[in-house]
């Protein structure tokens, strides 16, 4: 693949995960507003997300979507605030990737176990 | 201050220097440009500046006046100096030369790497190509090619500020025009030329050059529409 192929696919990753983000921030937001009535307990987030696969699939989605999208931004910020090669931003990238993967699927699969 | 002078704060020097002070006679429908030149012939024969036809159709002239890239031969006093004083600079993001002249050459470099240029395909025995008016691609390219290259934009851009490869607004709008001229011949080469480092995918659109182009074109969305031209040809593979 050439490396303005990758460029642009990437940009477009990036702004296809953009839209994914903001469905699922509209989604994440509205079952915060209605849950947290009169406040919230790790008891009641458990019994809602804990064992359900929809909540499973929804934040995996969101996880993957945050995944691809704030790297490649946080590369955009370090090539034009910073002297960082093309190599050395590629992959800070790739480790920020790999990290809010790990992080987050964590944190989904210990919310579902919560339910098991 | 008195309403028949107007206070002037020039930029001397290169990239280093400071801004000195002229009083300068207000007249009717006097311009930026005018203001300059009533200094170099007058005030101080030493100051440098770069003009040629002096009615907005060269692009030579342009300069920061009062913090915003301007076409001085067509931008009058009355509009810009509210307060009575004018801050007359070099244009940003290209180096200065001396005084309000500033080297241009990145800026047609960058034409250049954008593949800037038309490719032609017809020889001398072909017929002249009858594009017609009302063809979408001849309204895009229409839309842009009035551009002077006096370099507003490239002046005006953030993006040009922060990143030193981008190639700015007036490449990529020229580049868009081609890309809608159907007699062109150089197609691949030029999304390929604009689709990596430093290309169109580094615009943010902030659209400061579609506020101050003089010319009233619109970069922002030329480089719109390379950005959905370049992901088609990424998507088929073609770049």
């Amino acid at each position: 693949m050439t490396p303005q192929r990758a460029e642009t696919l990437e940009w477009l990753v990036q702004r296809a995960s953009a839209a994914v983000l903001a469905l699922c921030v509209i989604v994440h937001l509205t079952v915060i507003v209605l849950a947290v009535q009169g406040g919230v307990t790790a008891k009641e987030i458990a019994g809602r997300v804990g064992g359900s696969v929809p909540w499973l699939a929804f934040y995996s989605v969101f996880v993957i979507a945050v995944a691809l999208h704030a790297p490649a931004g946080l590369r955009n910020i370090l090539r034009e605030y910073t002297s960082l090669g093309r190599r050395a931003t590629h992959w800070i990238m790739a480790a920020v990737c790999v990290l809010i993967l790990g992080l987050g699927f964590r944190a989904v699969v210990g919310l579902y176990g919560l339910g098991a | 201050m008195s309403n028949d002078t107007l206070t002037v704060e020039i930029w001397r020097g290169r990239e280093e220097g400071e801004f000195q002070t002229f009083q300068v006679p207000r007249m009717a429908s006097q311009t930026v440009l005018d203001i300059v030149t009533y200094v170099q012939r007058n005030l101080d024969p030493g100051l440098s500046y770069r003009f040629a036809c002096r009615v907005g159709v060269c692009g030579s002239c342009a300069m920061t006046v009062n913090g915003k890239p301007r076409w001085t031969c067509r931008t009058h006093v009355d509009k810009v100096a509210g307060d009575g004083t004018l801050r007359i600079q070099p244009l940003k993001n290209l180096p200065v030369i001396r005084d309000l002249a500033v080297d241009m050459t990145e800026f047609f470099q960058k034409w250049t790497r954008a593949q800037a240029h038309f490719v032609p395909t017809a020889t001398r025995g072909d017929d002249f190509a009858q594009v017609s008016p009302d063809d979408p691609r001849r309204k895009e390219a229409s839309a842009g090619i009035e551009c002077i290259n006096c370099g507003v934009c490239y002046s005006a851009c953030d993006t040009v500020a922060w990143l030193g490869d981008y190639l700015g607004p007036a490449a990529l709008n020229r580049a868009w025009t081609l890309v809608n001229d159907e007699r062109d011949g150089g197609q691949a080469a030029r999304l390929k030329a604009i689709a990596g480092a430093g290309g169109c995918q580094s615009c943010h659109s902030h659209q400061s050059c579609f506020e101050l182009c003089p010319k009233h074109l619109n970069p922002t969305a030329a480089i719109a529409g390379l950005k959905r031209a370049t992901v088609k040809a990424a998507l088929k593979g073609e770049i």
